[in-house]
């Protein structure tokens, strides 16, 4: 069943385009993941759906029933704001019985609402204080359980985790992917931590330009995207991507990169474009080479030991910046000459147009 | 810390200090000194004691000018404070009209009172004043605003009101800015009504900014002076006489210095009671958090 439909939703601010031709189906408790850069267009369409903005063209649709055309408070979605937005002459209690009492829930009602979200988000000593009394994960919380009283069909959750520090973003994050299993509704997650995407989500929705690049689960966006973009911006450290000439043989395409290196991918080669095409290469498959096995060789210019893994940065003998990856405790050192082992059947290829092109079982 | 390098630090303040005494605090108790001596204008005072607050204690005339002050600040600070806020609610938007509007609405603010009493002349005088022809054009009787006993502080009041709206609406409008946008998105999305929200969110945002209006305008209004003179002369028969009219007839009409300070000595100390009233109060129904 379908929970949230949007139909080619449009919206310029003056002369300046941020969203272009948007549609999206979500289905019934799933939890979505808009994921893109700053300006984007992603929180503008999270505005969108909850009424705080409204699009130029378009439609959005939620449990069947058309929403666009409603007040923010009729729509059945309730918001988690990036800086919390509690009302801070209220107490706890009063900021989740607000909504409710607009909404003229009765009194008995709305105290056993409060009281069973408050005791799932252990926030029940704090019901009688006020926000400035509370430190940033329990406002949090507090965020978290005014839109829950409410019981809406759809979450929206505008970059939750951003205003809290290192730890507490960790342990929340683990909370809203149980929160997840506890609640009907779907969720809408805006973020631009592609880790709070990949962890959360059952699909991540990639914004860039206007326009949504990619629709697809987090394993499938990070081994097959759809192009050079959603490439880069997945995955820590960005993929190498670098101009290749083909050099096929056989049904799968074969390439050169620019010092000479030959790289068998597993990409058919039907479809392909001719020319102008480019090779991508996460660093995990980019390795120091071992005895005998190196395929080319790169001059170091930064070492990073992040304990479980280095990433090596180099050059190839042409200039091509390549990132690679060798054991935790290396001893490779910034200028060595090093040789890398390159695993083209894990390459993916990129057209002209940043298509991308990827081995066909995975 | 030595006493040497305590004194030492005298220095930076000193000439602050000086120029504060010498226009602030000899003033003040030079005041209080007057107050306790009958003294006119030249020859030496007389030491009377409290002489001069028993006789203003028994004085009818300035009993009366303690009473008008009161009302007409009573007349003056709800209704310039809530028409300030109403004004604040209309104007606080973005756009070339709304900053023309808050132009204007401030302009008043910047006039003297000679000025605006001029201005208020020519409306409320009841043979050729703007009020007196829209009343005529009514079929009404010109009301003598100016000239009745019980139409002449609500005059002082309106004229006041018109003058002084500029710089509230200013302090409203700053506090209006300060509340952050998405409360309002918040509010939207758990469906409050506009007036819900105005109640529940805007209001309680201004509270400070309220207290802070009232408390102003309070120890401004009850100090109402040059509107009083210049417009009615206190008169009809004393009716509009305000406690800082009193005083300055006393000082400079009859040249009783002694008297005059000990009158301006217990409006110092009301002013001072009713403001702390209004601080006490406001801060009680709001404790302080940690």
């Amino acid at each position: 069943m379908l929970s949230l439909e949007l139909k080619n939703v449009r919206k310029a601010f003056g002369s300046t385009p941020v969203l272009d031709d948007v549609s999206l189906n979500l289905q019934a408790r799933e939890f979505i993941a808009f994921l893109g850069p700053s300006g984007s267009g992603k929180s503008t369409l999270l505005r969108i759906i909850a009424g705080l903005e409204t699009g130029d063209a378009g439609e959005v649709w939620l449990d069947g029933r058309r929403i666009d055309t409603l007040p923010p408070g009729d729509r059945g979605v309730a918001m988690v704001f990036q800086h919390y937005a509690l009302y801070p002459h209220m107490t706890v209690r009063e900021n989740m019985a607000f909504g409710l009492k607009n909404a003229r829930v009765p009194r008995g009602e709305i105290a056993t609402l409060i009281e069973d979200a408050a005791r799932v988000l252990e926030i029940d000593q704090l019901l009688d204080r006020k926000p400035d009394q509370l430190s940033g994960g329990q406002r949090q919380r507090v965020a978290i359980g005014r839109a829950i009283v409410k019981r809406p069909k759809l979450f929206l959750l505008d970059e939750p985790l951003s205003n809290l520090d290192a730890a507490l973003r960790l342990r929340t994050r683990v909370e809203l992917a149980q929160l997840r299993q506890r609640v009907e509704a779907a969720m809408i997650m805006v973020t631009h931590d592609q880790a709070e995407a990949m962890t959360l989500a059952d699909r991540i929705v990639v914004f860039n330009e206007r326009k949504i690049q990619q629709v697809a689960s987090p394993v499938e966006i990070y081994s097959r995207p759809a192009n050079t973009f959603v490439a880069r911006f997945v995955g820590s450290p960005a993929m190498t991507i670098a101009p290749v000439v083909r050099v096929d043989d056989s049904a799968l395409a074969k390439v050169k990169l620019g010092d000479g290196t030959v790289v068998q991918t597993q990409v058919p080669r039907d479809g392909l474009p001719p020319e102008d095409i480019s090779i991508g290469l996460r660093p995990e498959h980019v390795r120091v080479a071992k005895e005998g096995e190196a395929d080319t060789a790169a001059k170091v210019e930064l070492v990073e030991r992040l304990g479980e893994r280095s990433i090596i940065y180099g050059r190839l003998k042409d200039g091509l910046a390549i990132s690679g990856e060798d054991i935790g405790l290396t001893d490779i050192r910034v200028g060595d000459e090093v040789p890398l082992k390159i695993e083209g059947d894990r390459a993916h290829l990129f057209g002209p147009d940043g298509t991308g092109y990827h081995r066909q079982d995975a | 810390m030595t006493a040497t390098r305590r004194w030492d630090g005298l220095q930076f303040v000193a000439p602050f200090l000086f120029v504060y005494s010498l226009i602030l605090i000899f003033p003040l108790l030079r005041g209080l000194w007057l107050s306790f001596h009958r003294i006119e204008l030249f020859g030496d005072g007389q030491f009377v004691g409290f002489g001069n607050y028993a006789r203003l204690l028994g004085d009818p005339i300035f009993q009366q000018s303690l009473i008008n002050t009161f009302l007409v600040t009573l007349m003056i600070v709800p209704p310039l404070t809530v028409i300030a806020l109403a004004l604040a609610l209309a104007l606080n938007r973005a756009g070339r009209g709304a900053a023309f509007m808050r132009g204007i609405f401030f302009s008043s603010a910047v006039l003297s009172v000679t000025i605006v009493t001029l201005i208020w002349r020519f409306v409320l005088a009841p043979d050729a004043g703007l009020l007196g022809e829209v009343w005529q054009a009514l079929g009404w009787e010109p009301l003598p605003f100016l000239s009745d006993v019980h139409l002449a502080l609500p005059a002082l009041a309106i004229t006041t009101i018109w003058w002084s709206v500029g710089f509230p609406m200013l302090l409203f409008l700053a506090g209006l800015q300060q509340i952050p946008l998405d409360m309002y998105e918040a509010a939207a999305l758990d469906g409050a009504s506009p007036w819900t929200t105005f109640w529940r969110i805007t209001l309680p945002a201004l509270k400070r900014t309220t207290i802070l209006v009232v408390m102003l305008q309070t120890a401004a209004q009850l100090q109402l002076f040059g509107q009083s003179q210049l417009l009615t002369a206190g008169g009809p028969s004393g009716a509009s006489r305000t406690a800082v009219l009193f005083l300055f007839e006393t000082a400079f009409g009859r040249w009783e210095l002694g008297y005059a300070s000990a009158a301006a000595e217990i409006l110092f100390l009301l002013i001072l009671a009713v403001t702390l009233t209004q601080y006490w109060a406001t801060s009680r129904a709001e404790p302080r958090r940690g």
